[in-house]
C-alpha cells in the first residue's frame, strides 16, 4: 500500500518544490554577502592589521628603541637598530618588519610602552616582488602618518578596557 | 702539597655555628651574614654590597630578621656570633625589604624602556620580587643633573640610588678618589668632585659595579639590549696579563666587552684599555680582502693570488740572495700558533732572522735567553709582596691590573720604590724614589747596586763593574737597596721604559743581580700581550739571525711585517721606514692598513684579529689562555695560524698540514720550551754611551700599544692619549729659552717636527718627554735616544 502512495507521490514533484521554496526564500531574504571593495563588513576597533609606526602631535616620533617589540615578537619579525640620536635620546636607526614572518599576535603593540608600534584595521596591501616584504622605518611611520586619524579612535575607544 | 697550608689556615680562623633559615653552618668569626647566607646560595637581596669593596650598609636592602634583635639587621654588616638565628625569609624580613625597595623606587624615574641598563639592571630584577605594581608616590620626583665623566662612562645621576660603589671602588682600588658624594638626605650627589672627567685607567670598572643604570657604557650607548647579545669569553690581549672577559656580540658584531671573573689575573675587574678597545675593530681602513699592489695600484685578489703571490715573493728572495735576506717582523701580540708556525715557516726558507721584541733596542744580554721570559713572582702573588722596586715602569699604565696588584701590596704595607725616567702619578706612595733622565738611568741604578755591595753581604761581579759610577750611592739608593734587603717577599719590576732604553741589557742584569743579591724576586714586564708565548715558541732570532734593530740597521730585501704597523709599533720609526723602502719586497699581514703601510708594502693580506680568531696566549705566568673567536670575521680576513700554514703548505714546507687548530696544539705542546733553564752567567753588553744633551722619554702611551686600541675612538678621546707635546724639566726649557706652552722643532736626526713645550717638574733635568708610538712620533727615531731641541727666542 504505502510503497503504491509514494510511487504516486513522486509523479508530482513534490521534492522539486520543496527544495525551490527555500530557493525563493534566500532569494527575497536580505542578503549576507556585499559588493567588496565597494562595500565593507565592519571592523572590530582590536582588529590587527598592516603594521604602523605612530608619532606624537608634534611630529616626534614616538619609538625611543626599548627593543621589547624585538623581543617579544614570536616570529623574529622586527629586526631593530638603535642608537644616540644627536639631540642625545634614544633612538631606532633601523626597525624592519618582515609580513611574511609576522603572524599578526599584536604582541609588539601590547608591549610597547609608549604606543608606537600599532596594528592598524588596515588590510587591504599587497606586494609585488619578495622583498617587500620588508617594511622599515619609514614606510612604518608613512603608514602611521596616513592612518592617524583611524589608529587614535580605536585605541580611545579600547583605553576603557586596557 | 697545599694541604699543610690549608689547614693552618683553617686552624687560624676560628669558626661559628649560626642557622640561616633552619640550615645550620660553619662560618669564620667575624664574617658577616651575607657571606654565610652567599657561600650556602640563599639569596639576600643588595645593592651596595660589593666582596671585592668595604662595607657601606647603605642601601639597607640587605635586612634580614636576626632572632633577639629588636629590628631587621643588613646581613652585609652583620658579624656573625655564635648561636646566630638569621631568618631571610620570615614576615619581618620580607617586609622590611618591601618598604626599603619602595623608599628607593620613590625616587628612582621608571623610564626603564629607555634607559641603557635595561634588562641588566639590579634594581630592575628586584622591582620584580620586592616592588609593589603600582606607585603609592604621587609627589614630585628628585632630578639630579648629570655630571660629564669623560669619553668613557655616561652619567644619568637622577637614576642613581646613592649605594657608593662607584666611590668606594674609585677610592679603594682605583686610588684615584675621583668621585664622592655632596649634599644630605634628598639633596645627596653622587658625582666627580671637581667636574672633571673620570681618568682612572680602571674607571669602566664603575659601570659593571653600578647596579643602576647611572652609570653606563658611554661608547656602547643606546646600541644594544643584555638579552640579544651573545657572550663569548675571551682574552684580553694589550698586556701580558691576559684578562679574561666576555665579549658580548650581535649578529656576529662586537658590541662591548665586559669582565669575567679569573682570581689568579684580572680578579672582576678589567681595565679601559682591555674594555674599549675593541671599538677600533670595525674603523674604515681595515683590510677586507687579499690585496696585491700591481704597477702602484692596490687590487683586491683571491686568498689563492694572495698566498700564491706571497709564497712565490718569498722563494724567489731564498732563491736570489738566500733566506738571510728575509726578515720576519711580529707583533709582540700574536697567538702563540702564529708565533709557532710563523717560526717554523721562517726556519723552512733558513731565514733565521724573526723577531718580536719591536719596542726594544737592545740585545746585548741575547744570550742569556731566559731573560726575555722572566716573571718569577706570579701575577696573584704581587699583593704579598713587602717591598717592590720599579725599575722604569709606569706600572699603572703599562700593565693596568699589576699596577692595582702593586697597590694591594702596598695597602698591605709594602714599601714600594721607583728609578724611572719621569715622575709618573702613581695610585700608591712611593717611598724612595730616583727620577733622572735616561743617561744617567744605568749609573743611577748602578749605584743601588753598589749599595748593597757596600752592605758587604754581596760582590758585584766584573762584568757588571764597570756600570759602577765613582762617588758614594745617596740617600735614596742606600734606602732602595735597605727596603730590598729587609723585606722577605721582594721583588724587582722591570718595566716597558726600561726595555726600551739603549742599554737595556745593562738595566735587565743589574736588575737581576740586584734581585739576586737581595733574595728578591724578578719580573721583567716587555711590550706586547704574549711575550711569554712568543719566546717559547721560538719567535727569536736563532745563532746566526739578525734581531729586529739589526734587521733594520742592515736592511733586509724582503719583509714580512706580522700584525704591526710600522710607524707606530717599532722603537725606531724613521729607520723602519728607510729599511721599508730600500727593501724589494715587504710582505703585510695586517687587520687594518695605514697609508704608510700602504705604500711600504707589497702584498697586504687580511688578518683576523684576536676578537675574530681562535688561538692561545701564555700570560706573564706561563699560563696558557685558549680562546676561540667572539665576533664573526670581517670581509676575507682569515685568523693568522690559517694564513701561515697555506703559506706553508704552498712552498711545500714540512709540516703545515694541519687541518685544524687542535692539530696546531697537539703538536706545540709536543714541542720543547726554547727558554733555556737558568743560566747564572752574566753577559757582556753595550756599555751605556756617555750622553749629552737632552735624552728623550718615548714611554708608549697607554692607549697607544697596538692597532686596535690607536684606532678607538674612545680612548683617543681621553685625556691618556694627548700626545702632541715635548715635556721638559723648567730649568732645561730655561735654558734653552722655552716657555710653557711655546712651540719648537724637535729632531732625532732626521725630519724635525713642530712641538708644543710643557715645562714640568715631573720631567728630571736632561730628559725630554715626548712619547712614541703616535701620530707625531712617526718622522722620529727612538723612543730613548738623543733628541734635539731648537732653543726658543729667549735663550740666553
Amino acid at each position: 500500500m504505502n510503497t503504491v502512495v509514494r510511487y504516486f507521490k513522486s509523479l508530482m514533484l513534490l521534492e522539486l518544490f520543496a527544495g525551490l521554496s527555500v530557493t525563493m526564500r534566500y532569494f527575497f531574504r536580505p542578503k549576507f554577502t556585499i559588493r567588496y571593495p565597494e562595500e565593507k563588513t565592519p571592523k572590530s576597533n582590536r582588529f590587527r592589521g598592516l603594521h604602523a609606526l605612530r608619532r606624537y602631535p608634534n611630529g616626534e616620533e614616538r619609538c625611543i628603541a626599548c627593543k621589547l617589540c624585538e623581543a617579544v615578537c614570536p616570529a623574529l619579525a622586527i629586526t631593530i637598530e638603535s642608537t644616540q640620536r644627536d639631540d642625545g635620546t634614544r633612538r631606532t636607526t633601523r626597525y624592519d618588519i618582515d609580513l611574511f614572518k609576522c603572524i599578526y599576535c599584536g604582541f609588539c603593540e601590547e608591549s610597547c610602552p609608549v604606543d608606537s608600534i600599532v596594528e592598524t584595521g588596515f588590510l587591504e596591501y599587497h606586494m609585488e616582488n619578495a622583498s617587500e616584504r620588508i617594511v622599515d622605518k619609514q614606510q612604518l611611520l608613512a603608514i602611521g602618518d596616513r592612518f592617524e586619524a583611524q589608529i587614535a579612535a580605536d585605541r580611545e575607544q579600547d583605553a576603557a578596557y586596557r | 702539597m697545599s694541604a699543610p697550608a690549608d689547614k693552618v689556615k683553617k686552624d687560624a680562623v676560628e669558626m661559628v655555628n649560626i642557622e640561616v633559615d633552619g640550615i645550620s653552618m660553619e662560618v669564620p668569626r667575624n664574617s658577616m651574614i651575607i657571606e654565610a647566607t652567599d657561600k650556602a646560595g640563599i639569596d639576600v637581596p643588595r645593592f651596595c654590597y660589593h666582596r671585592k669593596l668595604s662595607i657601606a650598609a647603605n642601601c639597607r636592602m640587605c635586612l634580614v630578621d636576626v632572632e633577639k634583635a629588636p629590628k631587621p639587621l643588613p646581613a652585609c654588616a652583620t658579624p656573625v656570633m655564635d648561636g646566630m638565628k638569621v631568618y631571610t625569609q620570615s614576615r619581618r624580613a620580607i617586609d622590611a625589604q618591601h618598604g626599603v625597595m619602595e623608599f628607593l623606587l620613590i625616587n628612582h624615574p621608571l623610564d626603564c624602556p629607555i634607559c641603557d641598563q635595561g634588562g641588566e639592571c639590579e634594581l630592575q630584577d628586584l622591582a620584580m620580587g620586592y616592588g609593589r605594581s603600582v606607585s603609592r608616590f604621587t609627589e614630585r620626583k628628585r632630578v639630579v643633573k648629570d655630571k660629564n665623566a669623560g669619553p668613557l662612562i655616561q652619567t644619568d645621576m637622577t637614576r642613581c640610588i646613592h649605594c657608593t660603589r662607584c666611590v668606594r671602588f674609585l677610592e679603594e682600588i682605583a686610588g684615584t678618589s675621583e668621585m664622592g658624594g655632596s649634599g644630605r638626605g634628598d639633596n645627596l650627589e653622587i658625582g666627580t668632585c671637581i667636574e672633571r672627567s673620570i681618568d682612572s685607567e680602571l674607571s669602566g670598572n664603575i659601570i659593571d659595579l653600578c647596579p643602576v643604570g647611572a652609570l653606563t657604557n658611554k661608547p656602547f650607548r643606546y646600541s644594544a639590549r643584555s638579552w640579544e647579545m651573545r657572550s663569548h669569553r675571551s682574552v684580553a690581549a694589550h698586556d701580558g696579563v691576559g684578562s679574561s672577559l666576555h665579549y658580548h656580540t650581535r649578529r656576529g658584531d662586537i658590541m662591548r666587552a665586559v669582565p669575567a671573573e679569573s682570581e689568579m689575573t684580572n680578579e672582576t675587574w678589567l681595565s679601559d684599555r682591555d674594555r674599549y678597545s675593541h671599538f677600533g675593530l670595525y674603523s674604515k681602513d681595515r683590510v677586507m680582502a687579499p690585496r696585491i699592489k700591481l704597477d702602484g695600484q692596490w687590487r683586491d685578489v683571491s686568498w689563492e693570488q694572495g698566498v700564491s703571490a706571497t709564497a712565490e715573493a718569498l722563494g724567489a728572495a731564498r732563491e736570489a740572495h738566500g733566506g738571510e735576506q728575509i726578515g720576519f717582523l711580529m707583533s709582540p701580540s700574536c697567538t702563540s700558533e702564529e708565533y709557532y708556525l710563523a717560526a717554523k715557516l721562517a726556519r723552512a726558507l733558513e731565514c733565521e732572522n724573526i723577531d718580536y721584541r719591536l719596542r726594544e733596542i737592545d740585545f746585548s744580554d741575547h744570550a742569556v735567553r731566559q731573560q726575555y721570559a722572566v716573571f718569577e713572582k706570579k701575577i696573584g702573588e704581587i699583593e704579598h709582596c713587602d717591598a717592590i722596586l720599579l725599575v722604569g715602569s709606569n706600572i699603572r699604565h703599562e700593565a693596568p691590573i699589576l699596577g692595582h696588584r702593586v697597590r694591594k701590596a702596598w695597602q698591605s704595607g709594602a714599601q714600594i720604590s721607583a728609578v724611572n725616567p719621569l715622575n709618573w702619578n702613581f695610585h700608591f706612595d712611593l717611598e724612595s724614589a730616583v727620577i733622572c733622565a735616561p743617561q744617567q738611568w744605568v749609573s743611577e741604578l748602578a749605584k743601588v747596586a753598589k749599595s748593597i755591595e757596600n752592605d758587604g753581604r754581596a760582590s758585584i761581579p766584573d762584568e757588571l763593574k764597570a756600570l759602577i759610577p765613582g762617588g758614594e750611592p745617596g740617600a735614596e739608593h742606600q734606602s732602595i737597596a735597605k727596603q730590598l734587603k729587609e723585606s722577605e717577599h721582594g721583588l724587582v719590576i722591570c718595566g716597558q721604559a726600561a726595555m726600551a732604553h739603549p742599554s737595556a741589557s745593562a738595566l735587565r742584569q743589574l736588575a737581576r743581580w740586584i734581585a739576586k743579591s737581595t733574595g728578591c724576586a724578578l719580573n721583567l714586564l716587555p711590550h706586547g700581550a704574549n711575550t711569554t708565548g712568543a719566546a717559547h715558541f721560538g719567535a727569536l732570532p736563532g745563532e746566526a739571525g739578525l734581531d729586529v734593530r739589526a734587521m733594520l740597521d742592515q736592511a733586509r730585501k724582503t719583509y714580512v711585517l706580522w700584525g704591526i704597523e710600522p710607524d707606530f709599533d717599532i722603537a725606531n720609526p724613521a729607520l723602519a721606514q728607510a729599511a721599508l723602502d730600500a727593501a724589494d719586497t715587504v710582505i703585510a699581514v695586517a687587520s687594518h692598513a695605514t697609508p704608510q703601510l700602504e705604500s711600504v708594502a707589497d702584498v697586504i693580506l687580511p688578518l683576523a684579529p684576536i676578537a675574530e680568531s681562535d688561538g692561545s696566549f701564555e700570560n706573564l705566568d706561563g699560563t696558557t689562555l685558549s680562546f676561540s673567536a667572539a665576533g664573526k670575521v670581517r670581509g676575507e680576513a682569515r685568523p693568522g695560524w690559517k694564513i701561515l700554514r697555506r703559506i706553508g703548505a704552498v712552498i711545500d714546507a714540512q709540516g703545515f698540514s694541519q687541518v685544524n687548530i687542535a692539530e696546531v696544539q697537539a703538536e706545540m705542546a709536543g714541542e720543547e720550551d726554547r727558554k733555556p733553564g737558568a743560566d747564572d752567567s752574566w753577559p757582556k753588553f753595550n756599555k751605556p754611551r756617555s750622553a749629552k744633551g737632552l735624552h728623550r722619554v718615548g714611554e708608549t702611551p697607554m692607549y697607544g700599544v697596538d692597532a686596535l686600541c690607536r684606532r678607538s675612538d674612545a680612548l683617543q678621546a681621553t685625556a691618556h692619549a694627548d700626545s702632541g707635546f715635548v715635556g721638559l724639566n723648567p730649568k732645561d726649557g730655561k735654558d734653552l729659552g722655552l716657555a710653557h706652552g711655546d712651540k719648537t722643532a724637535v729632531d732625532q736626526g732626521g725630519e724635525a717636527i713642530e712641538l708644543e713645550v710643557r715645562l714640568s717638574e715631573e720631567v728630571p733635568q736632561g730628559a725630554a718627554w715626548l712619547r712614541s708610538s703616535t701620530c707625531v712620533s712617526r718622522a722620529l727615531g727612538d723612543s730613548f735616544g738623543s733628541i734635539n731641541i731648537s732653543a726658543g727666542g729667549g735663550a740666553g
